[in-house]
Order: C-alpha cells, then sequence, then structure tokens
C-alpha cells in the first residue's frame, strides 16, 4: 500500500533525508503501521464529530504587546550560526 | 542515618529535614553517593548536577531530591530530549513545573533517560542507549520516562517528573514497580515541556507511594497563563483523595481489559487486586468500552500528525546540530536527515502522511472522529462507576532488543494506557504484584475527568524495591 516512491514524496515533504538502504526499511514498516490503522475504516463515523484536541472550547487570547526580550543572546548561543544578533543561514535568494 | 534514609517516603524525608534530623545536604549526599555506586549499571540519568539546581522557596517537601525527564526546560541546563538533533541545547528558561518545584524547595538533581523525544515504550531509542530496568537489568524499564522510573524504583532519587503522550508515565512505572500518575489534561502546565503531541502530553510525578505522589502533584499542578490548554479549574487538595475511604466505591472493570493477549500472570494479580478492593467495601461493575481495540489505530495518526508538526521546528537553524549545505532545503534535509533517530523519522513520516493532501480526510480526520467515540466511552461508563480498575500494560517487562525489530508490537504494548490519554482523563499506575521471574506488574485506577487521585491511605499492595 506504501511504496518506495511514497516514502521519498513523504520524506521531501518532511524535509529529512533518508538514507537509500533505510527506503525499503521504512517502506515495509509503514506499510504494516498503515494496514493496522486502517481498522478505523470498520467505524461508520459520518455523524461524529472530530476531536481535535485541546478541551478548552473557547478561544484563550492575551493582549498583544511587546515583551521585553530577555533571552535575546541565550537563544542565539543556541544557534549553530548567528551573526549580527541574527540566525546565520545559507544563501536563499 | 544513611539506611534509614532509603526506607523514608519523600516526605518523611522532608519531614525529617524540617526537624533537623537530617540535614539538606546529607540527604542529597546520601542519594548522590547512591547515583554513583548504583547507576552505572541502570543508566537512569543523562546528567547528574554537581550542585542541585538552586530553589527560591520551600513547602512540606522542600529539601527532597527530584530528577526530571530530559524533555523539561531547566534554566541554563542542557536539554536534549535524548536526540542527537538538540544534543548541545541550554534551556533559556524555566518550564513552569521547575518554577513550581524550586518555589516548593525541591532539590533537581539531575535529568533522566528517555526514548528520543519521548517516542516509545522502552527507553531503547534514546541516542545515549537504553536504561535497564533495575529488576532485570536484560530488560527495558519502560518507556518513554523509562529514566525517570528506573531511578526512582532503584531509589537515586526519591521523586522523578516523566510525561506522558500515550502511557509514557504509567507504562515504565508499572515495569519498574513504582506509581506513576498522569494528570487529567490541562492540570499540569506544558509551558517548557518540549512537545510531542500537543493534544495528549502532560508531565506526571513518579514516585514510591500514593502519598508522595499526592504530595507532588499539589506542587506541580494549577493554571498557567503560558499555556493556552491550562485549566482554569481549581485544583483541588490531592492529599484529601488519599483520606477517601474506599468503602461504597464503584470500581468498573472493563471488558475489553481483560480479553486476548493479557499475560495470564497479569491476568491473576490483576484479578487479586481486585479482590483486595472488594474486600475493603469497594463495589466491583463489569463495564465495557466498546471502542478500545480502536484506541492504538486512532492514536499512531493523531499523535504522530501532532509530532511531525511539533518537530518542523528542529531544522539546523535555531538548535542543536547544523549538517551544512549550500542550499536552504538540502540543509534541513541533511541536519534531519542525521540529527533524527529511526522511531523519530518513521513518527514524523507517518504524520506527515496522514495530514498531507488527499490523506488527511482518510486519516487524521477520521481517527479525531474516533477519539470523540473513545472518549464518549470513558463518558458513560463514568455515569455508574467512580473509577475504572485495569491492567497498565499487557504483560511485565520485555528483554531489551526484543520489540525493536517491530515497531507495530512495541506500539501495542502501550494498548491498555493510550484510550486515557485519548480520553483527556487522568490514570495512575501502582504495583499490585510480581511475575514468577520477580518482575513488577501494575495497575491502572483511571479516575473522573476533573477528580485527582483516589485510593486509599493504607498502601494497596506493600512496595517492594530492587535488591
Amino acid at each position: 500500500m506504501v511504496d518506495k516512491k511514497t516514502v521519498e514524496y513523504v520524506a521531501n515533504l518532511a524535509r529529512i533525508d533518508i538514507r537509500e538502504d533505510q527506503k525499503s526499511r521504512f517502506t515495509d514498516e509503514l506499510s504494516r503501521i498503515l494496514e493496522y490503522i486502517d481498522k478505523l475504516k470498520e467505524l461508520n463515523v459520518e455523524s461524529i464529530r472530530p476531536t481535535r484536541g485541546a478541551f478548552t472550547e473557547e478561544n484563550v487570547l492575551r493582549p498583544d504587546r511587546q515583551k521585553k526580550k530577555e533571552y535575546y543572546t541565550d537563544i542565539l548561543n543556541n544557534a549553530p550560526a548567528s551573526e549580527d544578533n541574527h540566525f546565520r543561514v545559507p544563501k536563499v535568494i | 542515618m544513611a539506611k534509614d534514609l532509603l526506607k523514608l517516603s519523600g516526605l518523611e524525608i522532608a519531614e525529617c529535614i524540617k526537624n533537623t534530623e537530617v540535614s539538606k545536604d546529607e540527604v542529597l549526599s546520601f542519594f548522590r553517593k547512591r547515583i554513583d555506586s548504583i547507576d552505572p549499571r541502570i543508566k537512569s540519568f543523562v546528567e547528574v548536577y554537581s550542585e542541585p539546581v538552586k530553589t527560591l522557596g520551600g513547602s512540606n517537601l522542600a529539601g527532597v531530591p527530584i530528577a526530571l525527564k530530559d524533555n523539561i526546560c531547566i534554566k541554563g541546563k542542557r536539554i536534549s530530549c535524548a536526540s542527537r538533533i538538540l544534543s548541545s541545547h541550554i534551556s533559556v528558561y524555566d518550564a513552569t513545573v521547575v518554577k513550581r518545584l524550586k518555589e516548593a524547595g525541591l532539590l533537581i538533581a539531575g535529568t533522566t533517560n528517555m526514548d528520543e523525544f519521548a517516542f516509545g515504550s522502552s527507553t531503547e531509542s534514546s541516542c545515549y542507549g537504553p536504561t535497564r530496568n533495575p529488576w532485570d537489568l536484560e530488560r527495558v524499564p519502560g518507556g518513554s520516562s523509562g529514566g525517570s522510573a528506573a531511578a526512582v524504583a532503584m531509589r537515586l532519587v526519591p521523586f522523578a517528573l516523566g510525561s506522558d503522550t500515550g502511557g509514557s508515565i504509567r507504562q515504565p512505572a508499572s515495569f519498574c514497580g513504582v506509581v506513576g500518575f498522569k494528570p487529567t489534561y490541562g492540570r499540569v502546565s506544558r509551558y517548557g515541556l518540549v512537545a510531542f503531541g500537543s493534544s495528549l502530553d502532560q508531565i506526571g510525578p513518579i514516585t514510591t507511594n500514593f502519598i508522595d505522589c499526592a504530595y507532588l502533584l499539589n506542587v506541580i499542578c494549577g493554571f498557567d497563563e503560558h499555556d493556552s490548554t491550562s485549566s482554569r479549574k481549581d485544583t483541588p487538595d490531592f492529599t484529601q483523595f488519599l483520606r477517601k475511604d474506599i468503602k461504597g466505591l464503584r470500581v468498573g472493570i472493563p471488558k475489553e481489559y481483560f480479553s486476548a493477549g493479557l499475560d495470564r500472570e497479569v491476568e491473576s494479580a490483576l484479578k487479586e487486586a481486585v479482590n483486595i478492593f472488594k474486600k475493603q467495601g469497594a463495589k466491583i461493575v463489569d463495564v465495557s468500552l466498546p471502542h478500545t481495540e480502536y484506541a492504538v489505530a486512532t492514536y499512531y495518526i493523531i499523535a504522530p500528525s501532532e509530532a511531525s508538526s511539533n518537530l518542523e521546528r528542529f531544522d539546523g537553524i535555531r538548535y542543536g546540530m547544523r549538517k551544512d549545505a549550500s542550499a536552504l532545503i538540502e540543509l534541513y534535509k541533511k541536519t534531519r536527515g542525521a540529527g533524527f533517530g529511526d522511531e523519530a523519522k518513521r513518527r514524523i513520516l507517518i504524520g506527515t502522511y496522514s495530514l498531507s493532501s488527499g490523506y488527511y480526510q482518510a486519516y487524521y480526520m477520521r481517527a479525531a472522529k474516533v477519539r470523540t467515540l473513545i472518549k464518549k466511552d470513558f463518558e458513560d461508563v463514568f455515569r455508574s462507576v467512580d473509577v475504572i480498575l485495569t491492567p497498565t500494560s499487557p504483560a511485565a517487562a520485555f528483554k531489551i532488543g526484543e520489540k525493536t525489530k517491530d515497531p507495530l508490537s512495541m506500539y501495542l504494548s502501550d494498548i491498555y494506557t493510550i484510550p486515557v490519554n485519548l480520553a483527556g482523563i487522568c490514570a495512575v499506575s501502582f504495583p499490585c504484584g510480581f511475575t514468577r521471574n520477580n518482575l513488577p506488574i501494575g495497575a491502572q485506577l483511571i479516575g473522573l475527568l476533573t477528580q485527582g487521585l483516589v485510593s486509599n491511605r493504607r498502601q494497596i499492595i506493600t512496595i517492594r524495591f530492587p535488591s
């Protein structure tokens, strides 16, 4: 049900390099897992409301105010590369 | 002195400190020595601090050492989630639970091993290698909070915190013979817990007994504005549930949790536990949670979907390691390919697949609907019972390496704990016996949506600890 092409496609969406020798193993494992998950198709869920997550029904809002940037340097220190208070990345354009 | 500390609960140790029978430093050095001499065999700790994290206040647990799973932020300390991708990260702020522990005067002694990003049930997917079960070094301690459970079982610390997304506190507690509590969703702030499945994750205590569990819950529970899913409901005093007489308590026994796949020794230990409840005056009620068999399939859509989104941030730009490349997308792919272990990759792939265009309705949306049915099962049953009693895991601890080749069999070891997370309710695993091979067996008590801990003050089963 999942072929190597699908694994490559999904890995690209997820931005993960998968080694060539691992592709067939992942293909096999994902197929078995998804086959098990297909169990859910036994149920008729047409009229059921989804539970998407948290159990708070209302929106949680706060005033949109600027806060002190107290962690500034610490955050940059954790980055693999930074320069002039910015994260450094390879050339994008 | 030394011998006594081992026999004392966390609360009793704190009382001894208060009465100046023992000093904080003595307590600390006692447990420190235990860690140094015993942990090389168990490997439950990732890092042991030379000095405990500074405290800011006191409470009736002041001075008691506690270990934290390595996915909870402690300002200025390393956090890795047992993953290569984060390995050198220093937390820039305190998780809300850490702030609360500091204010209560608990001493954070170090961080404990776990499955990478909490993906697993055995602590084998850690980039540091597996933690060993203190009862049998050839076996896993369970997971993903295996380090925390093993450390408490071996009395290397009186307390630990874990996190539970599908059973990651309760299953290791059961495998190691200790008490592990998964609070109701929203009770404990997730601020500063590295997110795995945001609609499922909760931090909770691992202790040697119910009393410590209740006191520790009092410290860590409560509303927090930094977590938008934090519950605004009043936090109960969890110790009030300890005094609750179980006479008349309606205990539901769901038939789906006692069906095929349940180990016979676990089954007979559970039957014994049911008898003890009965003898103490509880009313045993047969109940049914009909959608139980769909819980693992539902979970393995929802949890990986949330995980794949949450782990997008680990891209080689802001955290940990980076594999350089000339183009940005190549940098992402190389970094993530090298930084994540196999199980993390597997889950990210499943999650990305089930959220991808064309599959979203068939997978994620269907799972979210089945989740409603699973939640409703519990709501229905809780109309006629106060708590539900089940095994925590279908079998006692398995051997290291036994399930790593078959991810699905690993997933199915959480079949009794996963429904609780999907429903957002609380549950505790406690020791209820031993197998012939001297491995602990755990029972799970599932509570009400808003209620906390229900248990007798008298320990239901005497807790032993490994030699």
